[in-house]
């Protein structure tokens, strides 16, 4: 079944209960039982709607088996109320995003937020999401039961939040869009489309909530990025950075929509950091027309991010503006500044853009010790191989 | 916690281009060893150096190779010291080797 109609049932099913491990189960019942009876008795007309009633049955009996008789009649009522009626009533789009805001609740843990929603909405395993975020398998399914677990225990209502708390929700279900999208970006074939996955819950979000600027904004962000996807490989399959890269090769008509999201984004209430970001992209992205970027317009939106976030991946990419607008030097000094206030021994951007910048000091043993670390902290083979030809680079 | 990477791929390969990829697992090894995480580690010779002993009915049988014959062969190994497996895992899907066979991640048992 197409992956996105599985979070539509997931939600339906889990609605009432917000038991989404009940859920699963109930809807695996149904595909087993689909399995059994399609072949013989033939495709129903409606097959979602034959999954989501036989699922339903399952969830009644499973209520039946825990429930007291008292408390059960109550819940069985309504059951069969749905039962009855599988046509009226929500086709599963708003529960669905009511699913994804629940699985960003702050009770649930920061760095499981993105997995929940890839299982629940999308129904990807654990073993894939845990491959996606470089975790063991075991320990993500057992993150995923117990976070599941705590949304039907703690009560975790799915619901809309009320106005005046829903932006700031609604950041954290960006945010794990984002996160879900970042690690699906760096390589297509490794974690297929993961990516585009993330965009179509992004265009979910947006399109269910049309009035908020930063689901435009990280719709916007999304798109941007993807648009510019095959024209960062070579055809040897090397890694191309942005300022190598020919503009002919982005995806105009996607790089469009980006735009009018944004433009569209503009126009609403409240700015924030993904709108910010979508900008920075769009500034990139008119290279296309105007052949060079404009650097000051970079800078001064990752001023105004660095400002709303203290991402190190902001204050890298700021550092980087600031070399093309001041020189290296004045680059290299904002690096220096913050790998005091912060560890990045580890952090592979950081010294990827210090050895750049280094290079361009004429500096060529300090690049070349940075370098080193950045070859040594890249997971990407191909990304790897570029950092070791800039090395290279260096002697000659 | 510490943890062994044990690193596996095709031997040949890996002894063939031992000296082009050495470049590469230093600079692998010094961001481990920068990031304050670095216990030890060792390349192994290549496997047709290798010889397996085993003592049964109280008698050494001695044999020519490696334990298990496979494809990948052990080739070398790293210990680290990070907070837990997730950071073990960062570091594996950092090493050179990763992108050609595949890097075990085993706990080691605490004394």
């Amino acid at each position: 079944m197409a992956r996105r109609s599985y979070g539509r049932l997931i939600a339906l099913l889990a609605s009432r209960d917000r038991d989404i491990g009940g859920a699963e189960d109930a809807l695996a019942d149904a595909f087993a039982a689909a399995l059994r009876d399609w072949p013989g008795a033939g495709v129903p007309g409606n097959p979602e709607a034959w999954l989501l009633t036989v699922a339903r049955r399952r969830l009644i009996d499973a209520a039946r088996r825990r429930h007291t008789a008292e408390e059960a009649a109550a819940h069985l009522r309504l059951a069969a109320e749905e039962l009855d009626a599988p046509d009226a009533g929500s086709s599963g789009e708003d529960e669905r995003l009511l699913l994804m805001f629940a699985c960003a609740h702050p009770a649930i843990d920061p760095s499981l937020r993105a997995p929940l929603i890839l299982q629940t909405i999308l129904g990807f395993d654990a073993a894939a999401i845990a491959s996606a975020f470089l975790v063991s398998p075991a320990t993500m399914g057992q993150r995923l039961v117990r976070a599941k677990r705590k949304i039907r225990d703690a009560g975790i209502p799915f619901q809309l939040p009320d106005q005046g708390e829903l932006a700031g929700r609604l950041e954290a279900v960006l945010d794990a869009i984002y996160a879900a999208f970042a690690e699906g970006w760096s390589d297509p074939a490794v974690v297929g489309g993961l990516a585009d996955d993330a965009i179509w819950l992004g265009r979910h979000v947006a399109s269910r909530l049309p009035g908020e600027a930063e689901a435009l904004g990280l719709l916007s962000l999304m798109l941007h990025a993807r648009a510019r996807r095959d024209a960062r490989r070579g055809a040897d399959g090397s890694y191309v950075p942005l300022a190598e890269q020919d503009p002919a090769r982005w995806d105009g008509a996607m790089i469009e929509e980006a735009e009018a999201l944004l433009s569209q984004a503009s126009r609403l209430p409240g700015t924030g950091r993904y709108q910010l970001e979508a900008a920075v992209q769009s500034v990139h992205a008119a290279r296309r027309s105007a052949g060079v970027s404009d650097w000051r317009a970079i800078l001064a939106l990752y001023d105004a991010l660095l400002r709303m976030t203290a991402s190190p991946v902001v204050a890298v990419n700021r550092a980087v503006a600031l070399a093309e607008c001041e020189g290296a030097g004045a680059g290299l000094a904002a690096l220096d500044a913050l790998a005091l206030e912060r560890r990045l021994e580890a952090y592979q951007p950081f010294w990827a853009a210090r050895a750049e910048l280094l290079a361009r000091a004429r500096d060529a043993a300090g690049a070349g010790a940075a370098y080193t670390r950045a070859i040594g902290l890249e997971t990407d083979p191909a990304v790897r191989a570029f950092l070791e030809r800039r090395r290279r680079a260096l002697a000659g | 916690m510490k943890y062994m990477l044990l690193i596996y791929e095709n031997d040949d390969e890996r002894v063939d281009k031992m000296d082009e990829r050495m470049p590469t697992c230093a600079a692998y090894a010094e961001a481990m060893v920068k990031a304050g995480i670095y216990v030890c580690g060792e390349r192994l010779r290549a496997v047709s150096s290798t010889t397996s002993v085993r003592v049964s009915d109280g008698a050494a049988r001695v044999v020519d190779g490696p334990y298990a014959e496979s494809k990948e062969q052990l080739g070398g190994f790293h210990v680290i010291d990070v907070p837990d497996l997730d950071a073990a895992l960062q570091w594996a899907a950092r090493c050179p080797s990763a992108s050609r066979g595949v890097v075990e991640v085993r706990p080691i048992w605490p004394t």
